[in-house]
């Protein structure tokens, strides 16, 4: 298939977000579903027949001399600042980019089947909006993969403010709910604070470089990404410093912070919790699997800038790391599932990050395993398999949540009973983010951890701890879900397992996940478009199943059956948990800073000079001239009589006039 | 003494003058209706006498008087028909009570 | 040198026009107010005799005094509400009022008196088929100089649109 279809993959989307969006209120509210399902069907049939076209075809000239070439399929000048200064829109294929094809067709196209049968009530009828739902997807699929296909950083702006837009419109979906509301706003004001320091930073590069395109930033002569073409690039900066840094490092450093922004990562995570107030597919598709990886998806295009600048490397490094232990240490105390599931994804995306920024030490052990960019390629391949375990969690969540109507799991218990199809769903997905052979996540997280010990022994430990803690809260959730006590049946009808439209994206997420981690991604998806030779490091490997297990275990004896220890570690620990439960207070100190000292010191005074010296002013003018209107409304009164008074005395005068005229 | 043309324009002028005061003064339609004819009356009368004294064998002021008043009537017949047409609606005649059509 | 009985008769008009116009404008009852218009009008008719146009005279009686004066007193017992008789206005706008037409009849009258001189002439005798009503109506209706045809029929326009109008005002919808 040649790599130019890439255009209607994209197009596709787009279309449909404009047909469903502005025919669908005419039509049928399941036929609009079901058309939208055929254009994801369609858009993901083209997506896959052009990435594997990219991995494993060979008529198309993308791998030369053993690297496999960035395509530019297709890239005509947009706006021209200056000669050199031209903003282009255009398509530009490269491992990681064909990568993400694949993962966003495949999540959505399950997440539009899926919706069909969630965003319907018991009775099967389609809920309000289900046209509006159907057009933000689209769009939302449209945003995406305009923004992975990018050639240029103008473009991968341009098209994260787009996710940003779907994403706000999607948590507001219920916009009758004053919580998803809330949360909706939150979203995007966090999400735009980041995005600003983006657009300072893009300004910043180019500036300093003189081009947006990647192609100048860092892709070689031969077509991969290259460090000499970075070295080049940031040099013409001509070593330009700012507090002691050079600016090329600034300005990378803020193109991380609006990719962490985007990532939640710490301290800009706090938009993503309150996400789920969106529909629970809405959460999986945007919120776990493709929107919030954008961010990782950004520091891995411009890797090889980062590897030069290790100073931006290592505040990501350290960012990561932090964000990793803090997420999964809220996760193990959430009781509401989408919550805890959320700062699973934050604690999951944490580790990607980091994995990208531990990839560029140049540690003896790394040189074992083919040099840079192990890390690298741990970070896309658990990209790839957190995406797909992930959504099939989160679906799993959907679905009990559609069965019981809450998202606390004191209402849920023993639903493995109810919903055999689902828990074994679910333990598919928890197995595989917990990092049990042979389940997706294992392979991916392995090689991230043997990454972080070449980093060094610390970094190791800790991600291997973080990694322990991820296999306990997740059993932690799977086990409250489906055991711990008989469910008690609170309406007329028990859950069940769901019809066949939720049931299929399951099994078949579940399928991927249980498969995904034999994707010779080490082949496929590196930094320098080379193969990495590379095998199982059993000491990492065995001593983190180990850990797993561990976590496993320990979840296991808490909470598989109904018993005191959860209880007595919670009083015992009373400080701690309450603090993780209120997510170390982070929402608070928000409100602080933002409400105490920006709003009050801040903006009280602004909107005091605005409303009294700006809207003084103009009040004054307006009430001058009010004043001088309501002065001579008297003039014109409607009185005949006093027209007539008026035209008396002038016509009076008028004669006297003449009169004195004649006599002198 | 002779009867000059001077003689006649001062009743006819106090009667103007009076008509100009009813017209400013008075509130009721009617009344103003009223003052209004005697203005256009002493109007009438100057053209007479000056048609009379200055210009005998000529007829004009004569013929401006007939025409003058023929116009009155049809004038005060639609005033008339008007104010009682508003008197129907707004059951009143006084100027300064009819402002439902004032801002 | 006038005949007496002309002289009286020019000052009793002159009379009854300066009280009953004073009276029209002052009394409180519209009424009266009418009647005495009535009066001013019976005396214009006078001095149109005295000017020997005998037929302007019969006009105005027949127009104004007999048509006229009973629409005004036909609209007034229309409108006029038992027990409500027109209020005092009030002193200032009675002043403004006072003032404006003090002010007119002095000027005017001032005019009148300085520039007196061609007001002292005296009536001549005229000749008496000039206003015969013959010789209005072929003035009336003639087309020549000094011929009114056209006013006549203008006027005749007007009446009709006239009539039309009242019938329109005053027909209930």
């Amino acid at each position: 298939m040649p790599l130019s279809y890439t255009i209607a993959v994209i197009a596709i989307p787009l279309f449909m977000f404009f047909f469903l969006g502005l025919a669908g209120v005419k039509m049928d509210k399941k036929l609009t579903g079901w058309l939208g399902v055929i254009g994801m069907l369609i858009t993901t049939i083209l997506a896959y027949g052009v990435a594997l076209t990219y991995f494993f075809g060979s008529d198309q000239g993308q791998i030369a001399d053993g690297v496999r070439k960035a395509v530019v399929v297709f890239n005509p000048d947009w706006l021209s600042f200056t000669k050199t200064l031209v903003v282009r829109m255009g398509i530009m294929l490269d491992p990681i980019a064909a990568m993400m094809l694949i993962v966003i067709t495949t999540v959505s196209m399950m997440v539009h089947l899926y919706s069909l049968g969630y965003m319907c009530d018991h009775h099967g009828h389609a809920e309000k909006g289900f046209q509006r739902y159907y057009a933000f997807l689209a769009l939302f699929t449209f945003s995406m993969l305009g923004l992975v296909v990018a050639t240029n950083l103008f473009q991968i702006f341009i098209f994260f403010e787009m996710v940003g837009v779907s994403s706000y419109l999607l948590i507001g979906f219920y916009y009758q709910s004053p919580a998803a509301v809330h949360a909706s706003k939150k979203a995007f004001i966090v999400t735009r604070l980041a995005d600003l320091f983006f657009l300072l930073g893009i300004m910043l590069l180019s500036f300093y470089t003189g081009t947006f395109d990647f192609d100048k930033l860092v892709f070689g002569a031969n077509g991969a990404n290259s460090l000499e073409v970075a070295q080049s690039a940031i040099s013409t900066a001509g070593g330009a410093t700012f507090l002691g840094c050079s600016v090329t490092a600034w300005a990378l450093t803020f193109i991380f912070i609006g990719g962490a922004g985007k990532s939640a990562m710490y301290p800009l995570h706090i938009w993503l919790p309150d996400a789920m107030e969106g529909p629970t597919p809405v959460s999986a598709l945007i919120h776990a699997a493709t929107m919030v990886v954008a961010g990782v998806f950004l520091v891995a295009r411009l890797f090889p800038l980062y590897v030069i600048e290790q100073g931006a490397m290592e505040i990501i490094c350290v960012v990561g790391a932090f964000t990793a232990f803090y997420a999964a240490a809220i996760a193990c105390v959430q009781s509401d599932i989408k919550r805890a599931l959320a700062f699973s994804t934050v604690s999951q995306i944490a580790f990607m990050m980091t994995s990208l920024a531990v990839s560029s030490a140049d540690s003896g052990l790394i040189e074992i395993h083919g040099g840079q960019g192990l890390g690298f390629m741990a970070s896309m391949f658990h990209l790839f398999t957190h995406a797909m375990f992930k959504a099939l969690l989160f679906l799993c969540a959907g679905a009990i949540i559609h069965a019981v109507h809450s998202n606390e799991n004191s209402q849920m218990h023993g639903l493995h009973k109810y919903m055999p199809i689902t828990s074994f769903a679910f333990l598919i997905g928890c197995l595989a983010i917990a990092g049990i052979p042979p389940f997706a996540g294992f392979w991916s997280k392995d090689e991230i951890l043997v990454a972080c010990y070449a980093k060094g022994m610390g970094w190791g430990i800790w991600m291997s701890m973080v990694a322990g803690m991820t296999a306990f809260y997740m059993f932690r959730i799977y086990f409250l879900i489906f055991h711990w006590r008989k469910h008690e049946v609170h309406t007329e009808h028990a859950p069940s397992d769901q019809p066949w439209t939720m049931t299929l994206p399951l099994i078949i997420l579940a399928t991927i996940s249980i498969v995904a981690g034999f994707v010779p991604a080490h082949d496929l998806v590196t930094w320098d478009g080379k193969e990495l030779h590379t095998q199982l490091n059993w000491t990492v490997a065995g001593s983190s199943v180990l850990i797993a297990c561990i976590g496993i275990g320990l979840a296991y004896k808490m909470y598989f059956k109904e018993n005191e220890l959860p209880d007595k570690l919670q009083a015992r620990f009373s400080g701690l948990w309450e603090a993780a439960y209120r997510r170390f207070y982070m929402d608070e100190l928000y409100q602080f800073i933002t409400h105490k000292v920006i709003f009050q010191s801040i903006c009280k005074p602004i909107a005091k000079f605005d409303r009294g010296i700006i809207d003084g002013f103009f009040n004054m003018l307006a009430s001058v001239t009010g004043q001088a209107a309501y002065g001579i409304r008297r003039l014109q009164n409607g009185s005949i009589q006093s027209y007539v008074y008026v035209y008396l005395v002038g016509a009076l005068a008028l004669a006297v006039i003449t009169m004195v005229c004649v006599l002198i | 003494m002779n009867l000059t043309l001077l003689m006649y324009l001062v009743p006819s002028l106090v009667m103007f003058g009076c008509g100009v005061y009813g017209f400013l003064t008075r509130k009721n339609m009617i009344a103003i209706m009223i003052s209004l004819e005697l203005m256009l009356n002493s109007v009438d009368i100057n053209f007479v006498v000056f048609n009379r004294y200055l210009f005998p064998d000529q007829m004009d002021g004569m013929f401006f008087t007939l025409f003058a008043i023929g116009i009155a009537a049809a004038e005060t017949a639609l005033a008339l028909a008007i104010i009682i047409n508003v008197y129907r609606v707004a059951r009143k005649v006084d100027i300064n009570e009819l402002t439902k059509l004032k801002f | 040198m006038e005949s007496v009985g002309n002289l009286i008769l020019y000052f009793v008009v002159a009379l009854v026009i300066i009280v009953c116009s004073v009276l029209t404008v002052t009394t409180r009852q519209i009424l009266r107010s009418a009647t005495y218009l009535l009066f001013v009008l019976f005396a214009t008719a006078v001095i149109y005799f005295q000017m020997d146009y005998a037929f302007l005279g019969a006009v105005q009686i027949a127009v104004y005094a007999g048509g006229i004066v009973v629409l005004f007193v036909f609209a007034i017992l229309l409108t006029h509400q038992p027990g409500k008789d027109a209020h005092q206005v009030e002193s200032s706008r009675r002043v403004l009022g006072a003032v404006a037409a003090l002010l007119g009849v002095a000027v005017c009258g001032y005019g009148i008196f300085a520039y007196a001189n061609f007001c002292k002439c005296n009536l001549e005798q005229l000749p008496a088929d000039k206003v015969s009503i013959e010789s209005i109506g072929h003035f009336l209706l003639s087309t020549d100089k000094f011929g009114y045809l056209l006013p006549f029929e203008a006027i005749s326009v007007l009446l009709l649109a006239c009539i039309i109008g009242g019938v329109v005002i005053a027909r209930r919808r």
